[in-house]
C-alpha cells in the first residue's frame, strides 16, 4: 500500500480509537472534571503522566538534540527524569493528600490569601500557554510532513479531536486517551530503535546496543566509534563535555525543579485514590518515561553515526571517500523536499563533504583536499527521529506508525496543559474570586467553556506563534521552578511560612527569573530589546538563561525565608493544616471535596 | 506513645528517609554524571566510559529504584507509626 494512504488510516485508526474513549469517558461532576474522581489506578495514573509529560519536543526533537549536542544533552535527560524523585518524595503525596483541585488553590489556602493564589494563576497560565504553543505547533507540522495536509488543516484537526474528549471528558476523558496516546508513541519509538541497533550493533536492546561493538566485525565500540569519525572531519567528540560544568549543573537542576514544579504534572497526582498511590504512581510514571528516555540516547548516537557514515563512507580526504550527490539514498531526496535537509556544492565536484568548517585547524586541512566549505548547509536535528525507519529500511507501517506517535505525543501533552489551565479559570479565577457561590453544576458549565476557549487560543497562538513560543526551556521551566516550586516545597516543609513570606518569595523568583531571561532575549522577547547580546561571555558567572531558573528559585528560598522571619506567625489552624497533610492518614475523606 | 509525639517521630523518620533518597539522587547525577564524569570517563563498562553511562542512562535507571524503594519504605513507616489509610 501506498505510504500516505497507510499513513492516513494509521492516524485515522488512532483518532477514531481516542473518540471512542471519549464516549465511554464523560465527565458528569467537578471532582471528574478537574482530577477524575479520583479514582485513577496508579500504574494508569502513571502511564497517563508519561504522555502527559512527553511532549512533541521529546518524542521528534530529543533524539535530535542528543545527536549533534553529544553528553552535553544529558542535561535534557538527567533533568526531565530527576524532577520526578523531587515530585514523588517532596510534593505528590502531601499535594494528594490535601485533597483539592488545583496547584493555585493549595497555595491559596495554605497562604491563606487570594494574592498569593494569583500569582500562582498568572505563574501556571504563563508557564502552560508557552509550553502549549509549541504542541499545537507540533500537531500541525506532524500532519504536514507525513499527510503532506497544509500546516492550519493540521492544527485544526488536532483542535477538534482535543476538543472533543477534553471538553467532554475533562481530567476524565483526557486520562484515559492519555493512556491509549503512551502505548501508541512508546510503541512509535521503540520499534525502529530495536531494528537500528540490531542492525549496527546485533544487540536488539537499544540501552546495550549503546555500549556494544559494532556488528560489521570490527570489534570497535559504536561510541568509540562515533567518537572518530566526528573528531575526524573536525566535530568535537561526541562523548566529551562542551558547556561550563557550573552551566550544565544549574541547568540540570533548573529542569529537574521546574519539572517538579509544573502545574501540569503535579495535578495528575491529584487523580489517584491515595496518598501511598501518589508515591507510587510517580514511581510507574518514571518507568514509563524512562522507557523512552533511556532509549533516545542510543537512537541519536546511532543517527548521527548512520548519517556520518553514509555522506563520508570513505577516508577522510580520499578522493572517492565522500558520497556522489547523484547516489545519495532515498530517504535523502525525501527529506530534501520537506528542507530539512539541504546540500549545496560549494567545491562543484558533485560529492558531499558534511564536517566543521568553524574549526579552523581542520577547515585549513580541509581545504588541502580541496574542500570549500561544509556542503550539508542544513541538517535539521528533528531529521533523527522522522527518518529514522526509512534509513533503517523499516516497512512503511513503521514510518506510519511514527507520524501517530508524534500526534499522540504533542495531543496529549497539549490536552494536559489545557485542563491546567481551564481549571485555573473556572476554579481559581471564577470560582476562587469572582463568583465563590456558583453551583456545582454552573462551574462544571465554566469549566467546559473555558476549556473550549483554551482550545482556540492555543490553536490560534500555534497558527501564529508570538516571539515567546520558542522559549518553552526558559520560560515554562524558569517560572515553575522559581516561583511555584520553592512555595509548595516551604508551604509543605516550612510550618511557620507565612503570606508575606510566600508571596514576596514567588515575586522574588518569578521577577529576578523573568528579568534574567528578558535582558539577554529581549523584553517579553521582542527582538532588538536585549541588554546585552545572549552569548557565554555576557552572562553573569557563565549561566545562560535557561539555567537561571534554579538561583530564582535559591532567591525565592532566601527571600521568603527572611520576610517571614520578621512578620507575623501563620494563624494556628494554617499549622495545623501543615501537620495534617503531613500524615497520609485522612485522605479518603478528601475525596469528597 | 502519645499521638502527638508519634506524629512528629513519623516526622523525623520521613525526613532521615528523604535525605538519604536525595544524597543517591545528587551522587548519581551531579556527582557522577556531571562533577566527577571526566574522572569516571577514565573507567568503561563495555563500551560505555562511566561517567558518560551516569550522564546517559545510569542516573535514570537509579531515579526508578529511589522512587520505589522510598514508596516501599513509606508504607512500612506509615504502618509502624499508625498514621496509614484505611
Amino acid at each position: 500500500m501506498e505510504l500516505k494512504t497507510l499513513t492516513f488510516l494509521v492516524v485515522g485508526a488512532t483518532f477514531a480509537l481516542y473518540i471512542a474513549i471519549a464516549f465511554l469517558s464523560r465527565a458528569s461532576t467537578t471532582a471528574q472534571f478537574y482530577v477524575a474522581g479520583k479514582g485513577i489506578h496508579p500504574v494508569l495514573n502513571g502511564m497517563a503522566t508519561a504522555a502527559d509529560w512527553m511532549s512533541a519536543a521529546s518524542f521528534i526533537s530529543m533524539a535530535g538534540l542528543i545527536a549533534f549536542l553529544g553528553y552535553d544533552a544529558s542535561v535534557y535527560l538527567m533533568g526531565w527524569t530527576g524532577g520526578y524523585v523531587l515530585l514523588a518524595l517532596l510534593l505528590a503525596p502531601y499535594l494528594r493528600k490535601f485533597g483539592k483541585f488545583t496547584v493555585p488553590e493549595f497555595i491559596g489556602d495554605r497562604f491563606y490569601s487570594k494574592a498569593a493564589r494569583l500569582v500562582a494563576v498568572i505563574c501556571l497560565i504563563t508557564a502552560s500557554v508557552t509550553y502549549v504553543i509549541g504542541q499545537m505547533k507540533g500537531v500541525g507540522v506532524a500532519f504536514g510532513r507525513f499527510l503532506e495536509v497544509p500546516f492550519e488543516i493540521g492544527v485544526l484537526v488536532g483542535m477538534a479531536i482535543v476538543f472533543i474528549y477534553a471538553v467532554m471528558g475533562g481530567m476524565k476523558g483526557i486520562t484515559y486517551t492519555q493512556i491509549a496516546q503512551y502505548c501508541v508513541l512508546i510503541f512509535a519509538y521503540t520499534v525502529p530503535a530495536i531494528f537500528i541497533a540490531l542492525n549496527l550493533t546485533g544487540n536488539p536492546i537499544p540501552q546495550l546496543g549503546l555500549g556494544s561493538s559494532m556488528a560489521d566485525g570490527s570489534g570497535v565500540h559504536l561510541l568509540d566509534k562515533l567518537d572518530q569519525i566526528v573528531t575526524d572531519l573536525g566535530f568535537a567528540a561526541y562523548t566529551a563535555q562542551k558547556g561550563t560544568t557550573l552551566n550544565i549543573f544549574l541547568l540540570t537542576l533548573s529542569l529537574m525543579i521546574g519539572t517538579a514544579g509544573l502545574p501540569h504534572v503535579i495535578v495528575r497526582f491529584f487523580t489517584v485514590p491515595k496518598v501511598s498511590d501518589a508515591r507510587i504512581s510517580a514511581g510507574w510514571a518514571l518507568v514509563f518515561i524512562a522507557i523512552l528516555y533511556t532509549t533516545a540516547p542510543a537512537v541519536g548516537a546511532m543517527a548521527r553515526l548512520n548519517l556520518m557514515n553514509t555522506i563520508q563512507h570513505g577516508d577522510v580526504g580520499a578522493a572517492d571517500g565522500n558520497l556522489v550527490y547523484e547516489e545519495r539514498p532515498s530517504w535523502f531526496k525525501n527529506w530534501e523536499t520537506t528542507g530539512l535537509l539541504k546540500f549545496e556544492d560549494k567545491n562543484g565536484d558533485g560529492r558531499i563533504q558534511y564536517y566543521n568548517d568553524k574549526n579552523e585547524a581542520f577547515a585549513t586541512k580541509a581545504a588541502s583536499f580541496g574542500w570549500k566549505g561544509n556542503e550539508m548547509v542544513k541538517v535539521d536535528r528533528d531529521i533523527m527521529v522522522l527518518a529514522n525507519p526509512e534509513i533503517a529500511n523499516l516497512p512503511n507501517w513503521v514510518i506510519a506508525l511514527v507520524a501517530a506517535g508524534g500526534l499522540a505525543a504533542a495531543l496529549s501533552t497539549a490536552a494536559g496543559l489545557l485542563l491546567a489551565i481551564s481549571s485555573a479559570v473556572s476554579h481559581d479565577l471564577i470560582k476562587g474570586m469572582f463568583a465563590p457561590d456558583i453551583s456545582e453544576k454552573k462551574e462544571l458549565l465554566a469549566s467546559r467553556i473555558a476549556m473550549a476557549g483554551a482550545i482556540v487560543v492555543a490553536g490560534y497562538l500555534g497558527m501564529n506563534p508570538p516571539g515567546f513560543a520558542a522559549q518553552v526551556v526558559a520560560l515554562a521551566f524558569g517560572l515553575a521552578a522559581s516561583s511555584i516550586f520553592p512555595a509548595l516545597m516551604m508551604g509543605i516543609f516550612n510550618k511557620k511560612m507565612n503570606r508575606e513570606g510566600a508571596i514576596v518569595g514567588m515575586l522574588t523568583g518569578l521577577l529576578s527569573t523573568l528579568i534574567y531571561i528578558f535582558w539577554f532575549k529581549g523584553w517579553f522577547f521582542v527582538p532588538g530589546t536585549e541588554m546585552a547580546a545572549n552569548t557565554p561571555a555576557n552572562w553573569f558567572m557563565g549561566i545562560s538563561p535557561e539555567s537561571f531558573g534554579a538561583v530564582g528559585a535559591l532567591l525565592n528560598f532566601i527571600a521568603a525565608t527572611i520576610v517571614s522571619k520578621v512578620t507575623t506567625a501563620p494563624p494556628e489552624h494554617i499549622q495545623h493544616l501543615v501537620e495534617e497533610i503531613r500524615v497520609p492518614r485522612g485522605a479518603a475523606e478528601a475525596v469528597d471535596h | 506513645m502519645s499521638e502527638q509525639f508519634s506524629r512528629a517521630a513519623y516526622w523525623t523518620a520521613n525526613l532521615k528517609l528523604m535525605a538519604l533518597c536525595l544524597s543517591i539522587w545528587f551522587v548519581v547525577s551531579y556527582l557522577f554524571g556531571i562533577i566527577l564524569v571526566d574522572q569516571l570517563n577514565a573507567i568503561s563498562i563495555g563500551g560505555y566510559e562511566l561517567g558518560f553511562w551516569f550522564a546517559q542512562q545510569g542516573s535514570m535507571y537509579v531515579f526508578v529504584v529511589l522512587i520505589f524503594f522510598y514508596a516501599a519504605r513509606m508504607n512500612k513507616l506509615d504502618k509502624k507509626f499508625d498514621v496509614h489509610e484505611d
